[in-house]
């Protein structure tokens, strides 16, 4: 017996000093990913978790400026619009090669185009492509030369710019593409400046540094050798692994915990506003909310700061209207939030002579943005009856509830949670504003709203080529939707990471995605 | 005996083929879709049936799974579209680490509850067998997922003697004494509820045994009190103590899906929970089945330890 003890201690003594360094090695940057990457092709994946490893990997015609969410040119070095906006003509950047060596040119542009788009293509079955309808504006695509490229569009698209920037704009190596078929995802080859080098299923994704990025037209060669990513999809397991040395960035970091890595001198917290909004649809359809004054009181009756404050712990901030003040330049700065003022929604309902009825309220247990559905939807439902209306909260996982909400709330609810992340100022109120885009002629508009000026500048700014010209109408877009109060407006989600102190020049950037071209860690 | 196994194995048969159906409308009847998991709010019905369509989610239910059930028989899994790779792949990798878990645990609480049984009966009401009748009252309710968050905290992230999570070390290692490293705690952790249940089910089938009879008249004969305990005792109780590890097998690696969670361990159980959320239906069917077949296998190997050890019951 005490020999078999003696023989556990020792075992367990040898065990323990088997691997204590718990410290990563310099200029490699380990990064505490969410979960394990669906696949490495930037036209197959839909999530930020894959998008974390793919905007490093590959790039653009264009990309957002860092720090902004501007375009500015990448792949491209210039490009003309026609003045019907229909044409849009690129110069390429000669002398670019992928990671396998092979040229990227007008030809490999096509290629990445018609394989997404065209079901006849012969690469059309190593998809699907689920966001390729991003570009299903184009008709077609000429190739002028080896360096010049042209699409051509069915109807002017203003958002065709960003869409380009977007993961499912980034180009892919054709040869590759060609070489791996279905298996792609899991060979990629672009022409960042990261490279692939590894993928471990549920280990790890390890991409190294590319040597033969070319410096002088874009940043410097990235500073780190390598980037491991590392798929821990338990929150307090990331966070066990951040605190004990495993990992040196760690991305969608709980609120609770936040606080804790404040204090600690061993780390940094980032905090970045981002395209999100977090909001409810109003039900303007039928019962309560088909009048705008009881619209308008349920945005009084909520306390936002509370929610903002309390629940998300700071990790948002209170929001105005439809469009997210990251897209700096088409948001209206005079919008001012609904204060929290019971007494005037009180006074509202009053006047809108509501008679209590009781609201249907859904609510999602969690899913992509939804931050904490659950929490803030009872808090929600204090504030309103607080009012004096009385809501019932039906609760459904995430999959089930994009089914209900999607379909439209008429005949179910009078009010539903909603996030979305764009890339856009268009994306979302053309996709969930506009009197053509109910349910049922296959939009987002799950809670009515029709407001034919609404349409209009809508329709006007997707038309336009002129960005001037699309701010303005975008800015008073926002003034009306405020006003008409077809949501109640609560929060944009500050997107956070934590990282080492021995991590250098990280920078997390509006568009959600994270660019580690420049970050270093001696 | 062989005739035997092959009876056994002949039963699984039916068994996966009941299961079988009963996962795919399972699955289908839980709300949500694949082609919804994927595009999220770009969920648009147009968007989802053109998915579908391409994920080939477009057929009939019937027809879905007659189509999988031939290529089973061609050893072909199918492809799970969440992850992009064959199920067999990914299935038999992530088996293998759940294997090692597992295994090593059902090990480890088999050791720990049969020799805690022992001492426990054999000094019984002595400090001995209140002290490990305590620990395993505690052992018992312990939630896992709870013990090993605990673990972590102690041992990972402040004293940091051990890794929080993974199955290899991310740069460098990749040998045996890593993976003993990594598997440490977790195997600890997923061990303590089934080492209680062995331990307490031990000490009453040692406790009626010593009462026997028979054992008075060996110690009657002379014997050493340790030859009577573990060479006449012990081997009795055995008998009645392994089936009861080869239930706690089952529960072993059913307990594996929060503790890969927690662990982040690269097993089955933390792919089925993946699978499921993302609604791919070929990934929980393989995965499935080869639990099945796994856990019908470790009884089969429980009754014939059973046997080997009882020669009554090799008839």
């Amino acid at each position: 017996m005490r020999k078999l003890l003696a023989a556990i201690f020792a075992v367990l003594g040898m065990l323990s000093n088997a691997g204590v360094t718990a410290t990563t090695p310099p200029n490699v940057l380990v990064v505490g990913q969410i979960a394990e990457p669906k696949s490495l092709d930037p036209h197959a994946v839909t999530a930020l978790n894959d998008f974390r490893i793919i905007m490093n990997l590959y790039e653009g015609l264009v990309r957002y400026t860092p720090g902004t969410l501007e375009i500015e040119p990448l792949l491209a070095e210039s490009w003309v619009i026609s003045d019907d906006g229909l044409r849009y003509r690129f110069r390429l950047r000669p002398g670019v090669r992928f990671h396998d060596g092979t040229p990227f040119d007008a030809a490999a542009v096509k290629f990445n185009f018609q394989r997404m788009l065209e079901e006849a293509h012969p690469y059309h079955d190593t998809g699907p492509f689920p966001l390729a309808f991003f570009f299903s504006s184009i008709d077609r695509i000429d190739v002028v030369d080896s360096l010049t490229v042209e699409f051509v569009l069915t109807e002017p698209y203003a958002p065709f710019l960003s869409n380009l920037a977007y993961p499912t704009g980034l180009m892919v190596s054709p040869a590759a593409v060609k070489r791996y078929g279905k298996a792609f995802g899991r060979h990629p080859a672009g022409t960042g400046a990261f490279r692939f080098a590894e993928w471990q299923p549920n280990a790890k994704v390890v991409l190294v540094r590319n040597p033969d990025y070319r410096a002088e037209y874009r940043t410097d060669a990235a500073p780190l050798e390598a980037v491991i990513y590392r798929p821990i999809a338990d929150a307090n397991t990331r966070m066990a692994e951040m605190l004990s040395g495993g990992l040196d960035v760690m991305v969608e970091v709980p609120p609770d915990s936040l606080q804790r890595f404040r204090r600690d001198a061993r780390f940094t917290v980032h905090e970045q506003a981002g395209p999100h909004l977090w909001f409810l649809i109003l039900n303007t359809r039928q019962g309560p909310f088909a009048d705008k004054r009881i619209r308008q009181a349920a945005n009084y009756a909520v306390n936002k700061r509370a929610l903002v404050e309390n629940i998300l712990q700071g990790s948002a901030e209170i929001a105005a209207g439809p469009v997210p003040p990251a897209f700096a330049w088409a948001y209206e700065n005079s919008l001012v939030p609904y204060p929290y003022d019971p007494q005037k929604a009180q006074a509202l309902l009053d006047e809108a002579g509501y008679q209590g009825q009781e609201l249907t309220f859904y609510v999602t247990q969690g899913g992509s943005g939804m931050l904490d559905p659950v929490t803030m939807g009872t808090a929600i439902q204090a504030d309103l009856r607080a009012v004096g209306m009385p809501v019932r909260i039906e609760s459904y996982e995430w999959n089930s509830y994009l089914g209900r909400v999607n379909a439209g709330l008429e005949g179910k609810a009078d009010l539903a949670e909603m996030a979305w992340m764009t890339n856009d100022p268009d994306t979302l109120p053309y996709l969930t504003l506009r009197g053509a885009a109910f349910p049922e002629q296959g939009g987002f508009n799950s809670g009515y709203y029709a407001n034919p000026e609404v349409d209009r500048l809508l329709a006007r700014a997707r038309r336009s080529t002129d960005r001037a010209e699309r701010a303005r109408l975008y800015k008073q877009m926002q003034v009306i939707v405020q006003e008409d109060a077809p949501w109640l407006f609560v929060a944009h989600w500050k997107q956070n990471a934590v990282t080492s102190v021995r991590v250098k020049n990280f920078q997390l950037q509006p568009s959600f995605f994270l660019l580690l071209q420049r970050a270093a860690k001696p | 005996m062989p005739a035997y196994i092959a009876k056994r194995l002949l039963a699984l048969i039916p068994v996966l083929f009941g299961l079988s159906v009963i996962v795919f409308l399972m699955m289908a009847l839980i709300p949500g879709d694949p082609a919804s998991a994927i595009l999220g709010s770009y969920a648009t019905p147009e968007n989802v049936a053109r998915l579908n369509r391409d994920l080939g989610l477009d057929r009939s239910l019937p027809e879905q799974y007659l189509i999988w059930l031939g290529n089973l028989f061609e050893g072909d899994l199918g492809r799970s579209y969440s992850l992009n790779r064959p199920v067999l792949d990914e299935v038999l990798e992530r088996f293998s680490a759940t294997l090692i878990l597992a295994g090593s645990a059902l090990l480890l609480c088999s050791l720990l509850g049969l020799l805690a049984g022992v001492v426990s009966a054999v000094r019984q009401y002595g400090w001995a067998d209140k002290l490990i009748t305590l620990l395993v009252l505690v052992g018992i309710s312990t939630p896992s997922f709870w013990l090993g968050l605990l673990l972590i905290l102690l041992f990972a992230v402040n004293s940091q003697w051990f890794p929080a999570s993974g199955m290899y070390a991310i740069y460098g290692g990749g040998d045996l004494a890593d993976l003993l490293h990594h598997l440490f705690l977790p195997m600890l952790t997923l061990s303590v509820v089934a080492t209680g249940v062995i331990a307490r089910l031990t000490r009453t089938a040692m406790l009626e045994v010593l009462r026997q009879d028979y054992i008075r008249t060996a110690r009657a004969k002379g014997l050493s009190e340790r030859r009577v305990i573990y060479h006449h005792a012990f081997r009795v109780a055995l008998v009645s103590v392994i089936p009861v590890i080869g239930i706690q097998a089952g529960f072993v690696m059913g307990g594996a899906v929060y503790i890969e969670t927690v662990f982040q361990w690269p097993g089955i159980g933390s792919m089925l929970v993946q699978a499921i959320s993302s609604r791919d239906l070929l990934l929980v069917q393989g995965g499935v089945l080869l639990v099945t077949v796994a856990y019908v296998l470790i009884n089969l190997l429980a009754d014939l330890a059973q046997s080997l050890i009882d020669p009554r019951l090799r008839r």
